[in-house]
C-alpha cells in the first residue's frame, strides 16, 4: 500500500538517508526501528514531505508523492503523527481536532470527534481545555486524534513511546492494536523493541541512513545475531 | 474638566489608526514570522489610495465610506503582490534578511507612489456628514474622531470573532503556532500565508485611509508610522492584538497628553513609559514569551584566527589603500575615504550582529551621534578636530550605554525593533532641536584641524583610524570577551548555565560598537564639513545592514567587501531619478538570491568545487 | 554532610500546584534519581533548584546557603554543574572550546579583550575533555558531532567549574540503551572518585536502577516514595503510578 523505494535525503551538507526502501501492506503495522539519529524520524518525514527527498519515490497505491508539499501528501491519505508531539497548545482539544479535520473518503473509515472520544476517553471529558494544559500522555493521544481527523489510510507514528511513563506506553500499545483492528494501516518508529513486538507485524531496521533487515517481527524475536548487532539493549 | 475629557477622547482617535496598522504587522508577524517593514507603506498607500478614490466621486457619506474601504482592499491586493513576488522566497532565511527585503520594498514603494503622486503634501477631504464638532463642556472634539474611537473597538471585536469563531481562524492561530504541523495536517500553508498577508495589508491600508482628514498626505508617512508602530509592538507583545490595542491607546493617550504638560519630549515619555513596560515585562504587556523567530542557520559557521593567506591579503589590501593617493585624483580619494568609513561603521555593526546576534535596526544612531557629538563641540565651543574625536566615540558609547540598556532585556525581532525606535528618537531629536542641532539645515563648517585639512593627509588619518579600528574588532571577536558573546549567540541557555552574564557582556559589547560606529560617524561629519538628521536616519541604519548582508553575516572580511560594494552601487545609481527603486530592487534580489551575502557565497562555492573534485 | 537541602519547596502556576511541599536532603557524594510520570513536576522542581524558577515558598540551602532567589548563573558560581535534556552546546566553537568556554567563566576572565580565548586554559580543557573520553573530538566542531558525544560534552562543560552538585535532567534522553548505561556509568565513576553528588531525572529504568543509590518517586508535585532502588521497585503504588506491569 505504502511504498519507498531509494531515498536520499540531507540535512544542509549532511547526508542522512541512503536509499532507503520500505513497504507496508494494507491493515499492516510496520516496526522501523533503530538507534537514535539512525534516521527513523527522517525517513518519516521525507515520506510525509517534511524532508524533500533528494532521491527516490514514495507510491501510496502507486500514486508518486515525492516532492509534493506536505499538505498534499496528506490529502492524499498520509497521516503525520510526530515525535515531538506539537500539540497547539494555545487551541483548545476540539479546535485541535478541527485543524485535522479532512474530507471523508471512500476506502477508509470516517473519524468524528465522537469516534474518537470513544477511542480516547480521557480526551472527550477534556473538549475545552488547552493543549498546554495537558499531559504528556495526553497530549499524545490529541496528537493521534488530530492526525485521525484527516481520515487517513496510512498513519505514521514517530517514536510513539518516547518520553512516556510505562504505564502510558501500555495504553499506547492498546490503542494501536485498536487502530489496526479497524484496518487502518501503521507505520510506526520506535527504539523501544518491547512495545514494538507487541504492536507490529512486521520490521525494518535501519542504521546510519541505511536498510540493514527487513523481517517478520517473530523471525527478529528469533534472530539474535541481528538484534545484537543493530538495536543492542 | 471637559477640557481633558476631550483631550482623552482625542488620545483614543489617534490610537485607532496606530492600531489597526499595528494589529496588521503582529498578525503577519504571528504567522510568517517576518516583521514587515513594508508595513508602513502600505499605510502610506493607503492615504494616496483613498484621497486619490474619494476626490474622483461625488461626495457623499457612501462614496467617502466606500473609497477608504476600496483603497484598504486594493492595498491588501498590494500586498498580496509583495507576499507572492518577495516574502514567499524568504520565509526560511534568516530573520536579518526579511527584514532587509522588506525595507528593499519600502524603497521600491517609495519611489513608486513618488512616481504616481508627485513630491509635493497632499490634503484629504473632510468626512461627509461627520465634518463638524461635538461640544462637550465647551470644548470641541471632531465628530470624525467619535467615529474613529468607535472604529478601534469595532475592529478588535470583529477580528476576534475571524479569529475564534471560524475555522480559518483556528488554523490561522494553529499555523502561528507550528506552521509546519498545520502542513502536515493538509492545510494549504501558502494560502493561509497569502490570506493572513492580505487581512495585514488591508489593515494597515485602513489605517492610512482613515487618516486622511485628520493629517496631511505625504511621503513620510511611512517610515514615521512604522518607528511609532514598532513601539506600540514592543510594548503590547508582538503577536498580541488585544495587546496592540492597549499600546496604541497608551501612545495615543501619551501623545494627547504629554504635548500638554511637555511639549518638547513627548518623545522622552514614550521613551519612560516604554522603558517601564520593557523592565517589568520584557515580552511586552501581552506578549507570549515562546515565539521563535525567524529561521536560524542550521549550522552556524566557526570563526577561525587569521591564517597567514588572509594576513597577507589583509597586509597587501592596506599597502595597496597606502599606495592609492600616490597615483589618484581627488574625486577616488573621496570616494575611498566614504568607503573605508563606511567599513568601519558596518564593522562595528559586525561585530554585535554577525558575532553577537543581535540583529541591530537602528545602528545609525551611533553613528550619527558620533557625527553630531563632533561637530557640535566644534560649532558650539570651538573644539579643535583632535578633540572633537575623542568625544565622538565618547558620546556615541554613552549613547550605547542607554539604548543598550533596553536593548539586552529583548532578543530577536523584539531587539531589532527596539533599536529602530531608538534611532528614530534620536534622528526626531536632532530634526527638531533647531536651536542646537540647526534641524533639517544641519551643522556646516564642520572642518579637520590645520594639519588634516589637505585630503592627502586626511585620507592618511582615515586610513590609519579604520584600519586600526577594524584590527581592533577583529581581536575582540577572539578574544574571550568575543567568545563570550558568541557563546551568547549560539546558546543562550549553556551561557546562563556557565556563569555567563549574557545581558552584562551585550550591553557592553553595544557600548564598545557603538563607540566604533560614533568614530566613524566624526570623521564622517569632519570628511564632508557638515553633518545632516539623515546621518541617524532609518536609511542609514539600512545602510550598514546591507554592507554587513552584502558582504555575508558570517565572514569578517564581509563589512570591507561590503562597504565598498555599497558605495559603488550608491555612486553608479545617483545620477538616475529613481535610485532608490534600483536600490530596493538590488535590495530584494540580493536577499531572495544570495543568502550568504558576496564573500559568504565566494566561500560557499568554493568549499563546493573542492567537495567536488 | 548534606549538600542540598531542600524543605517543603511549592511552586504554583496560575493557582495549580505543580510542585507541593517536597522536601529532601542529598548527602556528599550521593547519586539520587528524580523519577516520575509525565507532568509530575519533576521539571518545575529542577528548575527551581537551578534558578531559573523561583519557588512560592519553601527553602533550598547549597552546601549550608540559602540559594532561593538565585539566578542560574549564581547558582552554578556556587558550583553547581548542569546537563540539559536536549543538549545546549555552542555549536561555533569546537569541543575543547566549549569547555574553554566554562573555564574562562570559572575563573572570571570574561572580559578580558586582548588574549586570545582559544589559548587560554587550554591544558585543563583538554584534561576535562580526556576524563570524558572525548579528547579525541577536541577539534572537532560541536554543530556536527554524534549526538552520544555531545552528550559528554556536556558533562565534560558541567565539570569544568568542579562542581560539588550535578543536576542531570535525562543524562540519557535520545540514546541508544547501550550508550545509556555506558554514559551514566562513566558519569558514576567520575562522580564517586570527585565526590560529586548528582541529582538526576530519567525515563529509562535500566539506569536508574543501576546507578542510582536512592530513588525519589514524584507524582501530582508530591512525593510519593523515597528509597533504596531495590525498595522502590516493590513498592505498589509506585508500580501503579509509573512503573507498571513491565518492570514488575
Amino acid at each position: 500500500m505504502l511504498e519507498a523505494s531509494g531515498i536520499d535525503a540531507f540535512y544542509g551538507q549532511a547526508h542522512i538517508l541512503h536509499g532507503v526502501g520500505l513497504s507496508v501492506g494494507r491493515g499492516e503495522v510496520l516496526a522501523l526501528l533503530g538507534r537514535n539519529g539512525a534516521g527513523k524520524s527522517t525517513t518519516m518525514k521525507s515520506i510525509i514531505g517534511l524532508v524533500r527527498p533528494a532521491a527516490g519515490s514514495v507510491r501510496l497505491d502507486g500514486a508518486e508523492l515525492a516532492g509534493l508539499p506536505p499538505h498534499e501528501i496528506a490529502r492524499a491519505g498520509i497521516g503525520y503523527v510526530p515525535e515531538e508531539r506539537r500539540v497547539f497548545t494555545e487551541l483548545t482539544v476540539m479546535e485541535n481536532l478541527s485543524v485535522g479535520l479532512q474530507p471523508a473518503r471512500d476506502s477508509t473509515p470516517t473519524w468524528t470527534p465522537e469516534r474518537l472520544f470513544e477511542l480516547f476517553p480521557n480526551l472527550a471529558e477534556m473538549r475545552d481545555r488547552q493543549g498546554g494544559r495537558m499531559s504528556g500522555g495526553e497530549q499524545q493521544m490529541l496528537t493521534i486524534a488530530r492526525t485521525l481527523m484527516g481520515n487517513p489510510r496510512v498513519i505514521l507514528l514517530d517514536e510513539p513511546s518516547e518520553g512516556l511513563a510505562p504505564v502510558i506506553v501500555d495504553q499506547m500499545a492498546r490503542t494501536v492494536q485498536e487502530l489496526k483492528r479497524d484496518g487502518l494501516t501503521v507505520l510506526l518508529s520506535e527504539q523501544n523493541l518491547h512495545f514494538a513486538s507487541a504492536v507490529a507485524d512486521r520490521a525494518t531496521i535501519i542504521e546510519k541512513g541505511i536498510i540493514r533487515y527487513s523481517g517478520t517481527m517473530a523471525a527478529l524475536a528469533a534472530d539474535e545475531e541481528a538484534r545484537a548487532a543493530y538495536l543492542t539493549v | 474638566m471637559s477640557f481633558f475629557v476631550v483631550q482623552f477622547l482625542t488620545g483614543l482617535a489617534s490610537a485607532a489608526s496606530l492600531f489597526l496598522v499595528a494589529c496588521g504587522l503582529s498578525i503577519i508577524f504571528g504567522v510568517t514570522r517576518i516583521v514587515n517593514f513594508a508595513h508602513g507603506s502600505f499605510y502610506m498607500l493607503g492615504a494616496y489610495l483613498a484621497a486619490t478614490i474619494v476626490a474622483t466621486l461625488p461626495v457623499g457619506i457612501f462614496s467617502y465610506w466606500g473609497s477608504v474601504l476600496v483603497a484598504a482592499l486594493v492595498v491588501g491586493l498590494i500586498g498580496i503582490v509583495v507576499e507572492i513576488v518577495v516574502l514567499r522566497r524568504i520565509y526560511h532565511a534568516p530573520e536579518l534578511f526579511q527584514l532587509v527585503a522588506t525595507f528593499g520594498v519600502v524603497l521600491v514603494v517609495q519611489d513608486l507612489t513618488l512616481a504616481i503622486w508627485g513630491p509635493a503634501d497632499k490634503l484629504g477631504p473632510l468626512a461627509p456628514g461627520l465634518d463638524s464638532a461635538v461640544n462637550i463642556g465647551g470644548q470641541l472634539l471632531p465628530e470624525y474622531d467619535v467615529a474613529l474611537i468607535i472604529l478601534g473597538p469595532a475592529v478588535l471585536g470583529l477580528l476576534w470573532l475571524l479569529f475564534h469563531r471560524t475555522r480559518w481562524g483556528t488554523l490561522v492561530r494553529a499555523a502561528t503556532q507550528d506552521r509546519e504541523m498545520v502542513g502536515a495536517l493538509g492545510v494549504n500553508q501558502r494560502r493561509i500565508f497569502t490570506s493572513v498577508f492580505f487581512l495585514g495589508a488591508c489593515l494597515a491600508g485602513l489605517g492610512g485611509a482613515v487618516q486622511i482628514p485628520r493629517e496631511p498626505i505625504s511621503l513620510m508617512m511611512d517610515l514615521n508610522v512604522i518607528a511609532e508602530v514598532f513601539v506600540v509592538v514592543v510594548i503590547g507583545g508582538m503577536g498580541s492584538i488585544l495587546g496592540a490595542f492597549l499600546a496604541a491607546v497608551i501612545i495615543g493617550e501619551l501623545n494627547a497628553f504629554g504635548i500638554l504638560i511637555f511639549p518638547e519630549i513627548t518623545l522622552v515619555l514614550l521613551f519612560l513609559v516604554m522603558a517601564v513596560v520593557l523592565v517589568i515585562r520584557p515580552r511586552g504587556l501581552l506578549g507570549k514569551p515562546e515565539l521563535t523567530v525567524g529561521a536560524q542557520p542550521a549550522q552556524i559557521a566557526a570563526i577561525h584566527l587569521p591564517g597567514p593567506a588572509t594576513k597577507l591579503a589583509m597586509g597587501v589590501l592596506f599597502a595597496v589603500l597606502a599606495l592609492v593617493p600616490l597615483f589618484a585624483g581627488d574625486f577616488l580619494l573621496v570616494l575611498l575615504i566614504e568607503v573605508m568609513l563606511l567599513a568601519l561603521f558596518a564593522a562595528s555593526l559586525h561585530f554585535i550582529m554577525g558575532n553577537g546576534g543581535m540583529v541591530s535596526f537602528g545602528h545609525a544612531a551611533y553613528f550619527g551621534i558620533g557625527a553630531y557629538g563632533a561637530a557640535l563641540a566644534v560649532v558650539h565651543s570651538d573644539s579643535p578636530m583632535e578633540l572633537a574625536l575623542v568625544l565622538a566615540p565618547t558620546a556615541a558609547g554613552l549613547a550605547g550605554l542607554v539604548f543598550g540598556w533596553f536593548c539586552v532585556r529583548l532578543s530577536g525581532v523584539y531587539f531589532a525593533m527596539l533599536s529602530l525606535a531608538f534611532a528614530q528618537i534620536a534622528w526626531s531629536v536632532v530634526f527638531q532641536w533647531y536651536e542646537v542641532t540647526g534641524g533639517d539645515d544641519g551643522l556646516l563648517g564642520i572642518w579637520p584641524s590645520e594639519w588634516a585639512s589637505d585630503r592627502f593627509a586626511f585620507y592618511y588619518l582615515s586610513l590609519i583610524i579604520v584600519a586600526g579600528g577594524v584590527l581592533m574588532l577583529r581581536r575582540m571577536i577572539f578574544s574571550p570577551f568575543g567568545y563570550a558573546l558568541r557563546a551568547g549567540r549560539d546558546s543562550p541557555l549553556r551561557s546562563d548555565a556557565i556563569g555567563i552574564n549574557l545581558r552584562h557582556q551585550q550591553w557592553a559589547s553595544i557600548v564598545i560598537a557603538g563607540a566604533f560606529a560614533g568614530l566613524a560617524g566624526g570623521l564622517y561629519a569632519f570628511s564632508k564639513g557638515s553633518v545632516f538628521p539623515d546621518a541617524m536616519s532609518i536609511p542609514r541604519s539600512v545602510d550598514a545592514l546591507v554592507m554587513v548582508l552584502l558582504g555575508g553575516v558570517d565572514t569578517l572580511a564581509g563589512p570591507l567587501v561590503g562597504a565598498a560594494a555599497l558605495i559603488g552601487l550608491e555612486d553608479a545609481i545617483s545620477r538616475f531619478d529613481y535610485w532608490r527603486l534600483i536600490l530596493g530592487l538590488v535590495i530584494i534580489l540580493i536577499c531572495v538570491t544570495a543568502p550568504n551575502g558576496i564573500v559568504g557565497s565566494l566561500k560557499l562555492a568554493f568549499a563546493g568545487r573542492r567537495e567536488r573534485e | 554532610m548534606s549538600v542540598l537541602e531542600v524543605e517543603r519547596l511549592v511552586k504554583k502556576f496560575g493557582g495549580v500546584a505543580a510542585v507541593r511541599e517536597v522536601s529532601f536532603s542529598l548527602g556528599e557524594g550521593e547519586i539520587l534519581a528524580l523519577i516520575g510520570p509525565n507532568g509530575a513536576g519533576k521539571s518545575t522542581c529542577f528548575n527551581m533548584l537551578n534558578g531559573q524558577l523561583r519557588p512560592d515558598s519553601g527553602r533550598i540551602r547549597l552546601l549550608g546557603r540559602d540559594t532561593v532567589g538565585l539566578s542560574p548563573r549564581q547558582v552554578w558560581r556556587r558550583g553547581v554543574g548542569r546537563t540539559f535534556q536536549i543538549t545546549a552546546t555552542f555549536t561555533s566553537m569546537s569541543v575543547r572550546e566549549n569547555v574553554q568556554m566554562a573555564l574562562l567563566s570559572h575563573h572570571r576572565r570574561l572580559y578580558a579583550l586582548v588574549p586570545l580565548a582559544a589559548r587560554q586554559y587550554r591544558e585543563e580543557a583538554e584534561r576535562i575533555l580526556d576524563l570524558v573520553g572525548i579528547a579525541d573530538q577536541a577539534e572537532r566542531s560541536c554543530g556536527v558531532l554524534a549526538y552520544g558525544d555531545l552528550k559528554k560534552v556536556e558533562l565534560a562543560v558541567a565539570l569544568a567549574n568542579e562542581p560539588r552538585l550535578l543536576l542531570m535532567d535525562e543524562p540519557t534522553a535520545g540514546m541508544a540503551p547501550r550508550e545509556r548505561i555506558e554514559l551514566m556509568a562513566l558519569t558514576a565513576d567520575i562522580v564517586r572518585k570527585q565526590g560529586i553528588s548528582v541529582l538526576f531525572t530519567e525515563h529509562d529504568m535500566d539506569v536508574v536502577f543501576t546507578h542510582a543509590d536512592r530513588i525519589m518517586v514524584l507524582n501530582r508535585g508530591e512525593l510519593v516514595a523515597e528509597g533504596a532502588p531495590q525498595a522502590v521497585r516493590e513498592d505498589p503504588l509506585v508500580k501503579q503510578i509509573y512503573l507498571g506491569a513491565g518492570h514488575a
